[in-house]
């Protein structure tokens, strides 16, 4: 994985880096015993801080890794965590199908010799009304895209994530018709925001987090973010979603975070985010909308939710 | 075993173990221990713990018609103040922690979201009950008039338990193990009325 290796800070000293902010004391005990201990962690961050919003701060590995959404692995935020061991991602490829010139399985390892891999720090915001900013480590959608080649009638895009209901023991229960499956329109996936993350705090992505490869697409809610994908479809026609087939009147295809338009049975319009203790205003488009809010000019977002 | 002696005498333990879920919680909650979203989480077993609450003091009172049994309702008005106790640290948790006293979303939430309408409309159900939870209560309005009050325990688990099912997003199997619960409560309760008139014809 090329993830700029020079530059990556490990992990754990992202893990000490919020016990420290949050630990004032602490902090101010480790400045006077030992001043160089305090430097590296006050350097470390740096190299994802710079990619950060105003008002953000960075979410603690711990807080990105026990707190998830992935009914693949149970319906609790700490099941992912607690029953993702024996997932095995290795080896692993990716089919893609449909309208492109270049039907193929790639080999992921091959494909990462292809594509960029760099750091991305994005919010995301969780259609259940809570939120993190992770640092991923991913590619731009946009070039494997033109790896597959689409040829001019595929409009739209559909991820599919692995069936392995041995592995997958949320799998082995009908809470959601398996395999999940997710969509994008065309320029939604060219956009250059939307990425396939294969990491996060310079680690391989954790099997809870939707090892080894994952769409990211911050403006949306994180639901649409696919998780541990196999197939990659190019279609002419708007495809069907998860959890849009589930509860078409809950979800919609294009969930584009919107503060002013209601999940029906909770508010939309305020967020928690994990690690602060007082609600916040919900962003439009999360906080993109400088990079995405041209997209859906022609779009009602009452009725296209 | 079940003497009314001994039931007598375990009060204060049942009452220490219905106390304790709380105080652990709430430790856990200053200290930091109940995972990345605490708040989320206590308000989720505050109000799991008074539904739970709830259910058994109607199941106490099915109970309690096995004649070897009977009284065992000694422990209903405890389990009762209890369920109450768990239901208004639920919604305390609710308007102050996760909402932080912002009065004008709350009203907002409560008229416009149909769980929240029911989990609040159970707990104003409740107040009532715990009000008149003491023998100079049942004495000062009658046994019939406190009874009739009491019925209000039935739209207040109903509610609770569709308030649990309607916040659940996908896997709903755990709302409707309460909800079954509930059903053959009623249902029992349906036949032994069914029983009385037959018997009083």
């Amino acid at each position: 994985m090329k993830i700029l290796g020079s530059e990556i800070t490990p992990y754990s000293t992202y893990l000490n880096r919020r016990k420290f902010i949050k630990g004032t004391f602490a902090t101010a005990l480790a400045t006077t015993i030992s001043s160089n201990v305090f430097a590296n962690h006050q350097a470390s961050p740096d190299i994802y801080n710079k990619f950060l919003g105003e008002n953000d701060t960075i979410n603690s590995y711990e807080e990105i890794t026990t707190y998830n959404n992935f009914y693949e692995f149970g319906t609790h935020k700490k099941h992912p965590s607690l029953n993702s061991g024996n997932f095995n991602p290795n080896p692993w490829s990716i089919k893609l199908e449909g309208l492109i010139n270049n039907p193929q399985t790639i080999d992921l390892e091959k494909l990462l010799s292809k594509v960029t891999v760099e750091d991305r720090v994005y919010r995301l915001r969780c259609v259940e009304a809570w939120s993190m900013v992770i640092p991923w480590q991913g590619f731009q959608l946009s070039e494997l895209i033109k790896i597959a080649d689409p040829i001019s009638s595929a409009k739209y895009i559909q991820f599919v994530t692995v069936l392995r209901p041995e592995e997958m023991p949320g799998q082995q229960k009908r809470t959601i018709i398996w395999p999940y499956r997710e969509g994008l329109r065309m320029d939604e996936a060219m956009n250059s925001l939307t990425i396939l993350a294969t990491g996060l705090y310079g680690h391989k992505m954790p099997n809870q987090n939707g090892a080894p490869i994952r769409l990211v697409v911050p403006w949306k809610y994180g639901f649409k973010s696919i998780k541990s994908i196999v197939a990659i479809r190019f279609l002419n026609e708007q495809p069907e979603t998860s959890w849009e087939t589930l509860a078409p009147w809950e979800y919609g295809f294009y969930a584009n975070v919107n503060p002013s338009v209601d999940h029906p049975r909770w508010s939309q319009s305020t967020e928690r985010r994990i690690g602060e203790f007082k609600r916040r205003e919900t962003l439009m488009f999360n906080g993109y909308e400088e990079e995405v809010a041209h997209l859906y000019k022609d779009l009602d977002m009452t009725k296209f939710y | 075993m079940f003497s009314t002696k001994n039931f007598n005498r375990s009060k204060p333990y049942i009452f220490l173990l219905l106390l304790f879920p709380s105080l652990l919680w709430i430790i856990q909650f200053i200290t930091g221990n109940l995972g990345v979203n605490p708040i989320e989480r206590i308000m989720d077993e505050f109000g799991l713990m008074a539904l739970r609450l709830i259910i058994l003091t109607l199941a106490i009172t099915t109970l309690a018609n096995i004649k070897k049994l009977k009284s065992i309702v000694l422990f209903r008005r405890m389990i009762g103040l209890f369920a109450f106790y768990y239901v208004t640290l639920h919604f305390s948790t609710y308007i102050f922690l996760d909402h932080f006293l912002d009065i004008n979303f709350i009203i907002k939430d409560i008229v416009k979201r149909p769980f929240i309408t029911f989990g609040f409309i159970s707990f104003l159900c409740l107040i009532p009950l715990a009000l008149t939870s003491t023998n100079q209560m049942i004495k000062r309005l009658g046994f019939k008039v406190w009874k009739k009050i009491h019925y209000l325990i039935y739209p207040a688990v109903i509610l609770s338990s569709f308030h649990f099912y309607m916040l659940v997003r996908a896997d709903k199997t755990e709302p409707m193990i309460y909800m079954g619960i509930i059903v053959l409560l009623l249902l029992q309760r349906i036949a032994k009325k069914l029983n009385l008139l037959q018997l009083n014809q």
